[in-house]
């Protein structure tokens, strides 16, 4: 078996008296499509956080390709290859929706900004935002800034991209171009994981699930398997 | 240095009556800063408006502890009009305007003190009453009356202030509003109306604090400014959102000066505050019980 | 190149206005403006770009006139050395404040800020070498030639600084930092998923801007052949430093220097026609009603008057 691009041991996390991760752990093969479902506040948004290295975790240990990242800052776990969208869209509204694509072309792939732009520009066809290049981020409709969440994390040219919810509120189609779009990257070799409360979303796209509930991880496996648990179920539905 | 237990307990009994002073004159501000996340620089300029309002009506006859209880509900209705404007000035644009928010408060301090000047100048301001100027007399040591009636003013209002907040439906949901917004709003409350009723307690109960303020000792416009450090140390070293910290975080600051002040004279005192928050900024910025 | 160009023309008419006829007057009131520019400026590196407020600029300031003192007291140091040495001083104190404070939120740095002018004016009113609480007079030397005065000297040297000061934020704005920090500004976390190393960079403007502030500062004591705590850590700096470029426009280096100039020549209207009391009032009401109702400052009001294709 390939040795995991992300290996995440005994994981815990706690905000005061309140514990949002306990002990989770986790393997991703190079290549997965991974999917990560859990109702609201069950802890998937700081899991993420912890790999991105937006928050620290309190215990345990994350490896990236074999490297332990614990102590790394956010902006080094990009370098290494970990990109991430956010959940509720933060875009630099001062500058274009191009110049939001050169901050990670600079700062990671370190372009000199003609190239930069270039490839930027490649990313905003794919994407379908290209005729909004040089229009001001803060004017986006919610789809073209969940568009730019994933265009940005493309630019930082990722071995390790995480969605978090980018599909949420989006209508069917738009569903459908951005799946289109993520597994193209993964044809490509990146390795995803996504975030979801989409279910046929999720069940197409990954491979492997995981589902989480108050900080801990109740199951693990195949899509269909997994929304088939009367735990995952009973998560969702509520006690 | 001719060293005497007796000059340090006094310093220490004293230093107690000033951090629990402290700890009340800072409630305000856990309230708006810490639970509200409202950078409120300006707490201690509307605190000295406080003050100097006491001073006025104590021109008139009033007792300052009673003026400082008539202009609550005035303060009360002047804080809900600060928070509305901040909110929607700036709370409401997000996290861009935070500058901006910060720059806002930081010139009403500045207006603030400099109309203070403008309509009374710029000398020390006092007020008479009974308990000012005597001490009581305790075996070997004195502890002034001002300072004793300040601490009892004092310990009623965090008393108060917390029970409020821990008992009461209102008081539970300005906390819940604080650590979770969201789920508040799922629970039908309006989080906005919330903040700025406490946003408006807060700034009554800083009425009282300014009354105090003038009956421990003189006052003067530029007096916000080392408040600024005094109030932001007991918070931030109390830990944002903490009530009963803020309680302990004073005595601390209190003791801390209150030593500081028998060792050295009163020119390093007012540094103190300053310093020691610098010192819990870079060691434990979550302060002794934050969230 | 068209910016070096009015650079260089900015100084060689700064330089042949010093060796004119002009009346004595225009350099002191030039100097003051001037300084308020580099004091703008510097500002406006780590508040305008990256979004951080700083309400100590008086302490940056201050300890750049103190080191200027004690350099010139203890080793008789010329001007040059004097502005060089202030400038890493606070440099150094902006390094040191910055570390401790830029990993924390926004206001935990403001506050610290303010913190630093309480702790050094009260170190300085303790010490005797410089003068404590009542302050020292300094004699000035010999002024170099070509100039007729030592205003007239110290009034190029400003302008010489205040180009300076204008060059490093121009180059800072339009260079890959300057991304950076806007992106910082915009949303801290997506900088740093997006590989801003954010706790370095904030740490370079806010030492840049210290520097500034204290080399604006050097030049103080001799041109008032004085210096005494209460006037160098005077608040009106802190204010109008975060004024003037809220004033002027923060997004561009122009801003400040707009602000300054605005601000600058309010102030000495009102001061002598009204009092120096309104005149404080003034600004702190201006800053107010630019914050509230006008955010991007003048400049933000000429490109909505007069907007361009970008």
């Amino acid at each position: 078996m390939a040795a995991p691009l992300l290996k995440v041991q005994g994981v815990s996390k706690h905000f005061g008296g309140f514990t949002a991760l306990s002990e989770v752990s986790l393997a991703i093969t190079p290549g997965e499509r991974f999917g990560l479902i859990g109702p609201n506040g069950s802890g998937k948004t700081t899991l993420i956080n912890c790999i991105s290295g937006s928050l620290r975790h309190d215990s345990g240990s994350i490896e990236f390709e074999g490297q332990e990242i614990s102590g790394l800052p956010a902006y080094r776990r990009t370098r290494k290859g970990i990109a991430r969208s956010f959940q509720i869209p933060r875009p630099f509204r001062s500058m274009s929706v191009l110049e939001n694509l050169l901050v990670p072309y600079e700062y990671v792939v370190h372009l000199k900004q003609s190239d930069a732009e270039q490839q930027a520009m490649e990313i905003l066809r794919r994407i379908g935002l290209a005729e909004k290049a040089l229009a001001q981020s803060n004017q986006l409709s919610q789809v073209e800034l969940r568009k730019l969440e994933l265009a940005r994390a493309m630019a930082a040219k990722p071995r390790l991209l995480i969605s978090d919810e980018a599909m949420a509120g989006l209508s069917g189609s738009e569903v459908d171009e951005v799946l289109k779009i993520l597994f193209s990257l993964n044809a490509e070799g990146i390795t995803i994981i996504m975030i979801e409360h989409i279910m046929q979303a999720v069940m197409r796209f990954s491979q492997r699930v995981i589902c989480l509930d108050a900080g801990k991880i109740i199951c693990e496996g195949a899509p269909a398997a997994i929304v088939a648990n009367p735990d995952v179920q009973r998560a969702y539905l509520g006690a | 240095m001719v060293f005497s237990f007796d000059l340090l307990f006094e310093a220490l009994l004293f230093g107690v009556l000033l951090g629990c002073f402290y700890a009340a004159v800072s409630i305000g501000l856990s309230v708006s800063f810490g639970l509200l996340d409202v950078p409120h620089v300006a707490h201690p300029a509307v605190m000295v408006l406080g003050s100097y309002f006491t001073y006025v009506l104590a021109g008139y006859g009033l007792d300052p502890i009673v003026a400082g209880v008539v202009l609550m509900p005035a303060f009360f209705v002047l804080g809900i009009l600060i928070y509305r404007f901040y909110y929607e000035t700036f709370e409401k644009r997000g996290s861009e305007a935070a500058v901006r928010g910060l720059a806002f408060f930081f010139g009403l301090a500045f207006i603030i003190e400099v109309g203070l000047i403008l309509g009374f100048g710029v000398d020390q301001r006092t007020v008479h009453a009974t308990y000012i100027g005597s001490s009581l007399s305790v075996g070997d040591y004195r502890l002034p009356y001002r300072m004793l009636v300040a601490f009892g003013v004092a310990m009623i209002l965090t008393f108060s202030l917390t029970l409020y907040l821990s008992k009461t439906f209102t008081g539970r949901a300005i906390k819940a509003v604080a650590q979770d917004e969201p789920a508040l709003r799922l629970m039908g409350a309006n989080p906005v109306a919330i903040k700025q009723w406490a946003f408006g307690i807060a700034t009554g109960v800083s009425a009282l604090a300014g009354a105090m303020l003038i009956i421990v000792g003189p006052v003067e416009p530029a007096m916000d400014r080392v408040y600024i450090g005094r109030t932001f140390c007991v918070v931030v070293l109390a830990g944002l959102g903490s009530m009963t910290g803020t309680l302990a975080a004073g005595l601390i600051l209190g003791i801390a000066e209150s030593i500081v002040l028998m060792m050295t004279g009163a020119s390093w005192a007012p540094a103190v505050a300053f310093g020691l928050l610098l010192v819990v900024l870079g060691i434990r910025p979550q302060g002794l019980f934050g969230r | 190149m068209k910016y070096s160009l009015g650079a260089a023309a900015v100084v060689v008419i700064a330089f042949l206005t010093a060796l004119s006829g002009v009346n004595e007057y225009f350099f002191y009131a030039a100097f003051v403006v001037l300084q308020f520019m580099v004091l703008a400026t510097a500002w406006n590196i780590l508040g305008g770009y990256a979004g951080y407020v700083n309400f100590g600029t008086a302490a940056f300031f201050a300890i750049g006139s103190y080191t200027a003192v004690v350099l010139f007291k203890w080793l008789g140091a010329p001007l040059a050395v004097q502005i060089a040495a202030a400038a890493a001083v606070s440099g150094l104190l902006g390094f040191g404040v910055g570390l401790l404070t830029l990993r924390l939120r926004g206001i935990f740095f403001a506050i610290a800020t303010v913190a630093i002018i309480f702790i050094m004016e009260t170190v300085m009113m303790n010490w005797r070498y410089v003068g404590g609480a009542t302050g020292l007079q300094l004699l000035r030397p010999d002024v170099l030639q070509p100039f007729a005065s030592y205003t007239r000297m110290l009034f190029f040297v400003m302008a010489l600084l205040a180009v300076i000061a204008v060059s490093v934020a121009r180059y800072v704005q339009i260079s890959w930092i300057g991304r950076g920090l806007r992106a910082i500004r915009d949303s801290e976390e997506a900088a740093e998923c997006s590989g801003v190393p954010t706790l370095k960079l904030k740490l370079f403007a806010c030492t840049v801007s210290g520097a500034l502030m204290g080399a604006a500062g050097a030049p103080m004591p001799m041109y008032l052949s004085f210096i005494e705590p209460a006037s160098s850590f005077s608040l009106n700096y802190s204010v109008s430093a975060l004024a003037m470029p809220m004033i002027g426009g923060t997004v561009h280096w122009l801003g400040p220097v707009l602000g300054a100039l605005l601000l600058a020549s309010i102030q000495q209207i009102v001061t002598v026609t009204i009092s120096s009391e309104i005149n404080v009032l003034v600004i702190g009401v201006l800053l107010v009603l630019f914050v509230v109702f006008a955010p991007d400052g003048v400049l933000g009001l000429f490109k909505k008057l007069w907007p361009r294709r970008s």
